[in-house]
């Protein structure tokens, strides 16, 4: 703030460099977990995880656990939680396929019926949540339950596929290439190279828009290393994926989805208010805010995401079975805490939310490759979410 | 003094960052006798019963406990419930779905080999309540047992454990008048039997009923101590002595400008939330003017909060009728955002319950009553929030590095600050202050007397709760007295005194 301090700036450039990475050592860990762990699977999978059809697969693989991760970081977020996510994957996708399959209805009709429908399943359990004040563990359980129950009796135990053409692009279409390049995917290798340019200026205008109105912002070098490696990164996924056929349908919708409710959490009142509601729900409610609708929309949104993912897992699958979803909701879940969310509510990331939902698939991915079962993948899982839990206490403890 | 003096407490200072609690302070009590301990909310009387108890352990205060002829160093409960110091709190400490039985041995239990002999347990029961003068069978869960009787079990508990000092923190604060002297009579009886008890007060006329030596605490410090054998202590003689302190400068002065009336409560009754019979407001009419600070004086549980919250939002109590005006034209404050639309604003008694997100940061809790003026289209502006921010910090003198530190880390006083500048952003009419200075620091409450001086100079209107009647007297123009849920008195501040409000609380009292 003052101004005469200049023999000292060297010395406060240095200092706030260290305060700045504790104050944020929980996403830079998670980032730097993230990384490591790749460059782990790279080495011991001999330079598979990288390949363009590893990487594209990891997006499809992933992209309905991050979709359903966001949703649920606002539910987390609120202090409530929603165990039966994994149910409506199953009954979307069976509804969807009875549609589909047995009535011949188009698939932008049954999608925009089914992503209803979501939203409907998600408000009957807000309902009960917000007005009654039930617990959300409760609610959605018994959710979980009811949900498979009916989709079970809904199918009597059958599949239902395949679908049409059209609606399987969902899950396994890529973007239209535009030019002819060959052997490289045009419209991708566009992309690839102007989101990166689009985030680096907006960064840089957000940067030197703080500076103007005298807010602090983060040390240069840091800016520009993390930036730096940010589009590396980047630009070089998207090379891959650019290489093979391109990027997928899915990867669009999900950056889509992932912006909007990053802006959602962090710029507008509605993420705002979740966040307070979380944090302390009898003084928000005493600040003006209606604490029930809030939380009843946490859970219409939660149940719309739900259903995306179960046209995303049906699509994938290319036909329905009573058994799609189960033990999603444990993933979805462990991606959010992971993530640096905080069980008590109040605390989270959409960031955190989406990088720990990578870090689960980049487990799952590298150590399929590997060779590794089930058995042991499922306990590597359960390690790392103790783990970072123990890390986020340890660190709180400590600040 | 002499060899039967159980208890001496000599020089106890004891400091939380940034208050002095005690300051140097005496208390003897003799064998056998029954001591009160009176003072206003905030005079150290329940610090100096922590600091005796152990719950401060020894080593956190200055000064010497002697009890029983040796020095002490009590560690924590455990140590001083040994040697027989027990203490029943305000809040009753029973474990509502247990039974009697199971909470008087709570923690104590009759073990032979491993296993509880419940049998034991329950026939020793018998053997306490029997004394205490409770029928009920040990097996009664406590939730199924009255507030009074609650007490007696507590009573029982503390007999349990072989009482040699009994300490009773506002027993009667939630009884009846017929329980209330069911239990001062048990003490007496319990006095016969030569058990040292040392009651912790605010209702007067029962301290001069029971207590044979009165000491007086005010402001962390001993003012005296009364011997009620050598002289007739009145009511009045023990008022002197709590609040006897001059009123000097302690409050900012202000020439008040009051103008028409702007806010108006008529006819107003609520009934509790879960006690569908018990009425928490009764037909309260109250009326403010602009540039008028209104005080509320009262005891603890008198009402004020639960009144003030039912006329805000509803956020207290059931079958709420009654009208709201402000400005003459009647509003609706059913919910509290209608409340906040309509021109008002209460910064509430519990700040970290109900008044503070302490997890987030100054700036988000500062705005977080008025989004519309920080947002356009539901997307929030960064700059105009961070400006409004720091002007509030600025202006209250916020002690914080920065808005966007995290609430929980400041102090009592700051957090108060923060409340208040939450609500002064929602730009009320009228503004609802409940105990807006309890638990902080001297300077802290001068600024924050300052701001409602601020106010009130603007055209607004204050309403002012608080127990400390000093504050009230040197800050409102006029002062409602509650009791019971209902108003007791009305005084312009011409008229009123400490000892008025305490008059008209007691009258009312005797009323009912």
């Amino acid at each position: 703030m003052s101004t005469n301090n200049a023999p000292t700036a060297d010395k406060q450039s240095q200092q706030s460099i260290a305060v700045f990475l504790r104050q944020n050592v929980r996403e830079y860990g998670l980032l730097i977990a993230l990384v490591v762990i790749m460059v782990f699977f790279q080495v011991v999978t001999g330079g598979v995880l990288f390949k363009p059809v590893n990487l594209t697969n990891l997006v499809l693989q992933n992209s309905f656990v991050v979709i359903m991760a966001l949703g649920m970081l606002l539910v987390i977020v609120a202090g409530h939680i929603d165990l039966s996510v994994g149910s409506i994957v199953a009954i979307i996708g069976a509804v969807a396929a009875v549609m589909m399959v047995n009535y011949k209805v188009d698939p932008w009709t049954t999608s925009i019926v089914s992503l209803a429908l979501g939203a409907v399943i998600g408000g009957a359990q807000g309902y009960w949540v917000a007005y009654h004040r039930v617990p959300a563990f409760i609610v959605t359980l018994a959710g979980m339950l009811i949900f498979r129950g009916l989709t079970l009796w809904f199918l009597g135990g059958m599949n239902i596929g395949p679908f049409p053409v059209e609606f399987q692009k969902l899950s396994t279409g890529f973007l239209p290439d535009l030019i002819d390049m060959g052997e490289l995917h045009s419209t991708s290798l566009l992309l690839t190279l102007a989101i990166p340019l689009a985030l680096l200026w907006s960064a840089w205008r957000a940067r030197k828009l703080n500076e103007s109105h005298g807010i602090e912002v983060e040390p240069f070098p840091f800016f520009a290393i993390q930036n730096g490696i940010l589009v590396a990164v980047m630009l070089y996924l998207g090379y891959q994926l650019s290489t093979y056929k391109g990027f997928p349908n899915i990867l669009v919708i999900m950056g889509v989805l992932i912006i909007f409710y990053s802006f959602v959490t962090t710029r507008t009142t509605v993420g705002r208010r979740i966040y307070a509601l979380g944090g302390n729900e009898k003084a928000t409610k005493l600040s003006g805010i209606d604490t029930a609708r809030l939380s009843f929309y946490t859970f219409v949104n939660m149940g719309f995401l739900a259903a995306l993912a179960g046209l995303i897992v049906a699509a994938r699958l290319n036909s329905c079975t009573p058994k799609a979803g189960t033990g999603f909701e444990l993933d979805v879940i462990a991606a959010c805490f992971i993530g640096g969310a905080s069980t008590t509510g109040g605390v989270g990331k959409i960031t955190g939310a989406v990088v720990g939902a990578f870090i689960m698939g980049v487990l799952n991915n590298g150590m399929s490759i590997m060779g590794l079962g089930i058995d042991f993948q499922q306990m590597v899982k359960g390690a790392v979410l103790l783990a970072a839990v123990v890390f986020d206490l340890y660190n709180k403890n400590k600040g | 003094m002499s060899s039967d003096v159980i208890l001496e407490m000599r020089h106890i200072t004891k400091t939380f960052p940034g208050v002095k609690a005690l300051d140097d302070v005496n208390f003897a009590v003799q064998q056998g006798e029954i001591h009160a301990l009176c003072g206003e909310n905030g005079a150290g009387k329940s610090t100096l019963m922590k600091v005796l108890s152990g719950v401060y352990p020894s080593g956190t205060y200055d000064g010497e406990i002697h009890y029983m002829g040796e020095l002490r160093k009590f560690q924590g409960i455990k140590d001083s419930e040994e040697l027989g110091i027990i203490i029943i709190h305000q809040e009753l400490a029973l474990i509502p779905m247990l039974s009697i039985t199971e909470n008087i041995f709570l923690g104590n239990e009759i073990v032979e080999h491993g296993v509880i002999n419940w049998a034991k347990a329950s026939k020793r029961t018998q053997e306490l309540l029997a004394k205490v003068g409770l029928k009920d069978p040990p097996s009664t869960l406590i939730t199924d047992i009255g507030v009074g009787k609650q007490q007696l079990v507590e009573i029982a508990k503390a007999l349990s454990k072989k009482v040699k000092l009994l300490i009773l923190d506002e027993p009667t604060a939630s009884l009846n008048e017929t329980d209330s002297n069911a239990l001062l009579d048990l003490l007496l009886e319990f006095k016969k039997q030569g058990l040292t008890s040392i009651i912790i007060s605010h209702k007067l006329n029962e301290i001069s009923r029971v207590a044979d030596k009165i000491t007086v605490l005010r402001d962390g410090s001993t003012v005296e101590t009364l011997d009620c054998h050598a002289e007739t202590i009145s009511e009045a003689r023990i008022i002197k002595g709590m609040v006897g302190r001059e009123i000097s400068d302690r409050f900012p002065k202000r020439v008040p400008k009051i103008g028409e009336t702007i806010f108006e409560v008529r006819n107003w009754n609520a009934f509790h939330p879960l006690h569908g019979d018990r009425q928490i407001a009764k037909n309260i009419n109250l009326k403010v003017k602009r540039g008028e600070v209104v005080g509320i004086a009262g005891l603890m549980g008198a009402g004020r909060t639960e009144f003030a919250m039912s006329v805000f939002g509803h956020s207290y109590g059931q079958r709420i009728t009654g009208e709201v005006l402000l400005n003459g034209k009647p509003v609706d404050t059913s919910t509290v955002s209608k409340a906040i639309d309509a021109g008002l604003a209460y910064v509430t008694e519990d700040r970290k319950q109900l008044g503070l997100i302490l997890i987030n940061s100054v700036m988000h809790n500062i705005t977080l009553a008025n989004h519309k003026g920080i947002a356009k289209n539901l997307v929030i502006d960064e700059f105009i929030e961070r400006k409004t921010a720091t002007e509030y910090r600025e202006k209250l003198r916020i002690r914080t590095p920065n808005v966007y530190q995290t609430v929980g880390n400041l102090s009592g006083g700051n957090q108060q600050k923060v409340v208040l500048a939450k609500w002064l952003f929602a730009n009320p009419d009228v503004l609802i202050l409940d105990e807006p200075t309890r638990g902080i620091d001297v300077g802290a409450k001068y600024e924050i007397y300052t701001i409602v001086n601020d106010l009130v100079a603007a055209g607004k209107a204050v309403i002012f709760i608080s127990s400390e009647m000093p504050e009230l007297l040197g800050t409102c123009d006029r002062i409602y007295v509650m009791n019971e849920g209902a108003i007791a008195a009305e005084m312009p501040i011409a008229e009123a005194s400490q000892e008025n409000i305490m008059r008209a609380i007691m009258r009312s009292g005797e009323k009912v």
